[in-house]
Parts: C-alpha cells; structure tokens; sequence
C-alpha cells in the first residue's frame, strides 16, 4: 500500500461524499425545516439517472443531458409537493414514513414501465474518458475529476446562499424554530416549497453525475437514500454544516473500509476468517460510525434546533 | 413500583373498546374462536378443495403475524417506530442456519435457541437507541438492521447474498413430522396462537399499561416513579424476540433464507402491516400482516407491475384511514363519541 494509492482512494472518497452531500444537503432541510420525513428523494435521485442517461445517449450532449435531468425532476418534485407532501408536514413520522414509501412503491413500477426492468447503461461524456495525470505515477480519471469539482462548487454555492443570503437567513430561521420564525412573519411553507425544488434539483443532479460510474437501475434510489440518511443524522438534522461534515466523514469511512481494510486484515488473519469479515465490516462501518456518533450525541453532531 | 398503581391504570385507554358494546360485544367475543376453528381446519379444507398451496400460504402469513404482532406492541403500545425489526428477523433466522449448519436437528431447540439470540441482540439494540429519540430512534434502529444485513451478506459460509438452502426440515420429534405440510402448519398455528394470546396477557398487564403511560405522558410516569426506560427495554426486546422466532420459523417453512430478509425495505413493510391493521390494537398486526401479504399475492398474479396498488393502497390509507383496518370496525355509536371527545 504506497501513498499513491492512498492518495487515490482519498479522492474516491471525497467523490463518493460530495455525491452523498448533494442528496443530503436537499433532504435534511426538508426535515429540518418541516419535520417531515421524505423516503422519496431517493426516488428523485432516481428519476434524475435515468432521465440523464436517456438524453445522453439520444442526444450525444453531456450538459443537455445533466440540465434536462434537473428539469424534469423539479418538475416530478413540484407534482409530489403539492400533491402529497404539502398534506403531510402536520402528520407525524410514521404516516410521512408510510405515504412516501407508497411514492416509492409507485416510482419503481413507473420506471419499469417507461424504461424497462434491465439495468440502463450510462456512457461516460466525450472527452471526459481519459485519464488525467494529476501527480507523478497517479492517472486519475478525469469524469471523477469533474465530480469532485462540482460537488465542490454546489458545496461552496450552498454555503454561501444558505449563509450569506436573505433567503439563506430565512432558511436557516425555518430549521432552528419554525414556529417563532412564522411569528416573526417568515412564510416558511412558502420557502419550503422552493427548498424541496432545490433539494430535488439536487437529488437529480446527483443521480445524472453517479450514472457513468455506477448503474443506473431500478432501486438505485432506495440503495443511496439509507446512506444519505445516515449522513444526515451523524451531522444533526437541518445543519447544512453537519451535512458536509459527516458527508465527507461517511464517504472517507466507507471507502477507506473497502480499499484499506482488506488488505490489512488479510495480513493478520487466515485468508477464509479475512474473506468473510472485510466485507462485513466494510459493510457495517458508516451505521457503526452513525451509531457511536448518536449513542455520545444523540442530536447528531450539529443540530440545527437547540 | 409505585403504589398508586390503580389510579394510573384507571386513567389510562384500555387496550380494547369492545367490552360495553351491547349487541356487537358477543360478536367480538366469538369471532377469534371462529377464526381459530377456521385456520386450524384449514388444511383439510385445502386438501378437499385441492388447494394445497395455500396451506404453506397461510403458514408464512401466520410467521409474519408474529413479528408483526411484537412491532404492533412497541410501535402502537410503546410509540416506538422501530425501521428495523427485519434485522432481528434475520438475526433469528441466521441463528438456526448456523446451528443447523453445525449439526443441530431439534426444532424446538434451534427455534428457543433463534428466539434467545435474537432478545440478547436486540437488548443491545434498545440500550443504545432508546437513548435517542423521534427521528433519531427510527434512524437508530434502521442502521441496526443495516448492519445485520451486511454481516449477512457477506457471511460467505452461509451463502452471503445468494442465500441458504436447509438441507432438510429440522426434526419437531414427539412424532410429528415436519415435512409433512399440514403438520407444520398446525405447529407454528399452535406457536403463533400461544404468543399471541400471551402477548395479549402482557399488553393488559400493569407493565402492558405502564408501556402505554410512557407513551402518552413520558414526564409524568417519570415522575411518578416508573423506570421508564427500563419499560421500554423490555418491550423493545420482547418484540425483538418475537421477531426473532419468527425469523426461524420462516427458515423452517421455506428450508431457506437469505438477506432480502433483512433488507430495509422489508422492516419497512412490517411497519406498513401495523398501520394497514391499527397502530396500537390488539387485532391491528395480525389483521395488517394477512391483507399486505393477501394483496401482494393477488397483485403479483394478476400483473408483473404489483407494486403501484400497493403504494397507491398505502397514500389511500395515509389520507383516508389513518387508524387502520381494524378502527373501521369501530361501531357508529364509539365514532360519534370519540368524534365529541376530540373537539
């Protein structure tokens, strides 16, 4: 194992956070904001992949591609809002946890009937399938380079609109006590409605950018939106900063556990013992982050609500 | 235990409102024993109508009552939302795979042994999760399951994502044959019966009501001196046991199991049964678990696109009976009151 390598598998996961932090980024300010539990935005995530992988492939452009994708998605997430999850904010968890299930029941028979039961293949975009020399002897592919710049920017973006903007300050006041800031006058359902469009927006974007490097398919949403969760709920639900932080957190754990792990145990245990337990543990180390992180805060590491 | 124990349980919701209906209550009296004679009736009726496909239909629907039950009982008593009682499912099923796969034939021993296992484990479960609450206990108990199905799926020795076959049905002894399906059948009915009437037992106990003090007014049965989240360990646990059972039992009935048990959708769906049935009524798990898995079949035969019903069944409900099949039964005269109570 050379620095190379590790060096390599730190981007990865960086990558595979920055992915986690656009899908989280949107659905705990829904959460933190209405306190509505939305098992659907895996669905969006979803309808994102697969309408990008479409255009690309009939189109042949990229960009069109990725923009029609975040189109379509906004408009399905316009639908569900106010057709369903606008009716849910005053119920409790578990009818939200029942209705959107239902969305995804629905979702994956929709996508099976427009476009098949079989797996979509994702072409990786023209001139972005080579690899790029980042440093002496690390060829790094250069359509992950293009992810990890703009997860970086959507992370730098968000930042600043949720921070430095009036509408941010009315986001962030909806997340740490609703019911005072509609007192103050802020029409929080109203700004709800534009942060489930931005979440999905989001959602979609995700789901277009992972299809060249994983597999656009049918309960391609319910695989992310556990993990997605997870991040979530390690960085404290509605913190825009708790998100990125435990994104990242999540998206190192996990790929350090695939990429170094193995190796390490196959050098101190028998071959059959270290076949079983890397996957295992590989498996089970963002819930046992997630779970040590809880059983010390139980809040998450940086709740919004105080 | 505190000593005015009486007054609590006298302000608290009984469990069941059927009691003091006049008319209806001897129907309500009579329907479970109806229902009982039914079922346990029911393979003969399927050998003279020569269906005897349904007889192992209604035995995997009769598995899932239990865990359903014991989710019904932390969920609706307990207003725990557990997201992942599949993974003490699986717990309990994998349990009899590795005995199994070690030697044991004894039945009865591996399904004591499943039930065991699964208690230890989802004590463990509870002690951590139920420090944490709304949101994060649904959160908690779902990267529970997560975990257990990754150690599943890669458990190489027991078939990881492929599953594991039983080479063959472990031995009930005492002359019963458990490859014999009407057997079986009568078996898990008589285990299934049992639990649930114990179950029942427990929900009316003292403990059953503390439970659902806990639930209502946490502040106040705290300050009335009941170990609140000891109450809740042990509901927690007796779910995770019953599930665990179940988990073993459906090993024995489908001579395999493999992770999609434990995948989250399916704890999930074991939510979706109690609310389908009635979150927090005697009736509501078994009621919820015997129309999801009848609709998923009818469904699954009539078109390749089964899910939509479902999920359309499920924003239906959401909307439109949010209380669950078994409120429906709710005579007129308990609407119009509870109607008058709520405003």
């Amino acid at each position: 194992m050379d620095s190379i390598f590790v060096i390599e598998q730190m981007l990865n996961g960086l990558g595979y956070g920055f992915m986690l932090f656009m899908l989280a980024a949107g659905l705990t300010l829904v959460f933190g904001i209405m306190d509505t539990m939305n098992l659907a935005h895996g669905s969006l995530f979803m309808a994102g992949g697969y309408v990008a992988a479409t255009v690309h492939t009939q189109s042949g452009s990229f960009i069109a591609a990725v923009l029609a994708a975040i189109a379509v998605t906004m408009l399905v997430a316009l639908i569900l809002e106010i057709l369903l999850v606008r009716r849910l904010y005053a119920r409790d968890h578990l009818a939200q946890v029942m209705a959107t299930f239902g969305v995804i029941l629905i979702s994956d028979d929709l996508v099976k009937y427009l476009w098949g039961p079989s797996p979509l293949m994702a072409p990786t975009p023209l001139g972005l399938t080579e690899p790029v020399q980042i440093l002496e002897g690390l060829p790094y592919p250069s359509y992950r380079l293009v992810i990890l710049g703009a997860g970086l920017a959507i992370a730098l973006g968000l930042y600043v609109l949720v921070n430095h903007t009036r509408v941010g300050m009315l986001v962030r006041a909806g997340a740490s006590n609703r019911s005072m800031a509609e007192l103050m006058g802020v029409r929080v359902r109203g700004i709800f409605t534009w942060v489930f469009l931005l979440g999905a927006a989001l959602a979609a974007l995700a789901g277009a950018l992972m299809g060249p490097i994983s597999a656009v398919e049918i309960g391609m949403g319910e695989s992310i939106l556990i993990p997605a969760l997870v991040v979530i709920v390690i960085g404290g639900i509605g913190s825009i900063r708790g998100v990125f932080i435990a994104s990242m957190l999540v998206g190192l754990v996990d790929i350090s556990g695939r990429a170094f792990l193995p190796p390490m145990l196959r050098a101190v245990l028998p071959p059959s013992i270290a076949a079983d337990l890397g996957p295992a543990i590989t498996g089970i180390a963002i819930y046992a982050l997630m779970a040590g992180v809880l059983a010390f805060k139980p809040a998450g590491l940086f709740p919004a609500r105080a | 235990m505190s000593t005015n124990i009486s007054e609590i349980v006298a302000s608290l919701p009984r469990a069941s409102a059927h009691e003091h209906q006049g008319g209806m209550a001897l129907v309500w009296k009579v329907a479970p024993w109806v229902l009982l004679v039914v079922l346990a009736a029911l393979p003969w009726i399927a050998a003279f109508a020569g269906a005897e496909y349904y007889v192992g239909f209604v035995r995997r629907i009769l598995i899932f009552m239990l865990a359903v039950a014991g989710l019904n009982f932390i969920l609706g008593y307990g207003g725990m939302v557990a997201l992942g009682q599949a993974g003490f499912v699986g717990v309990g099923a994998y349990t009899l795979v590795a005995m199994s796969d070690a030697g044991f034939t004894s039945a009865w021993g591996m399904w004591i042994a499943a039930t065991l296992v699964a208690a230890l484990v989802s004590a463990v479960v509870g002690l951590v999760s139920l420090r944490t609450r709304g949101a994060y206990f649904i959160m908690i108990t779902l990267a529970f399951a997560q975990m257990i199905y990754y150690v599943s799926v890669s458990i190489a020795s027991y078939g990881g994502d492929d599953g594991y076959t039983l080479p063959q049905r472990p031995a009930l002894g005492f002359g019963l044959d458990s490859a014999n399906e009407p057997t079986l059948y009568w078996v898990v009915l008589a285990i299934v019966v049992v639990i649930f009437i114990l179950l029942n037992r427990v929900t009316c106990s003292r403990f059953g009501h503390a439970l659902v003090g806990a639930r209502d007014n946490e502040t106040r049965m705290l300050a009335l001196g009941y170990p609140v989240f000891r109450i809740r360990l042990v509901a927690f646990t007796i779910a995770g046991a019953m599930a665990g059972l179940a988990g073993a039992l459906l090993v024995t009935h489908n001579s395999f199991v493999s992770p999609t048990v434990i995948h989250w959708t399916s704890s999930a769906t074991m939510i979706v049964m109690v609310l389908l049935g009635g979150v927090g009524r005697r009736w509501g798990g078994p009621l919820g678990a015997a129309v999801w898995i009848i609709l998923e079949e009818v469904f699954r035969g009539m078109t390749d696109y089964w899910h939509w019903p479902l999920g359309v069944l499920l924003i239906f409900l959401v909307f439109f009976a949010p209380k669950g099949l078994a409120a429906l039964a709710d005579n007129r005269a308990k609407k119009k009151f509870s109607k008058a109570g709520a405003h």
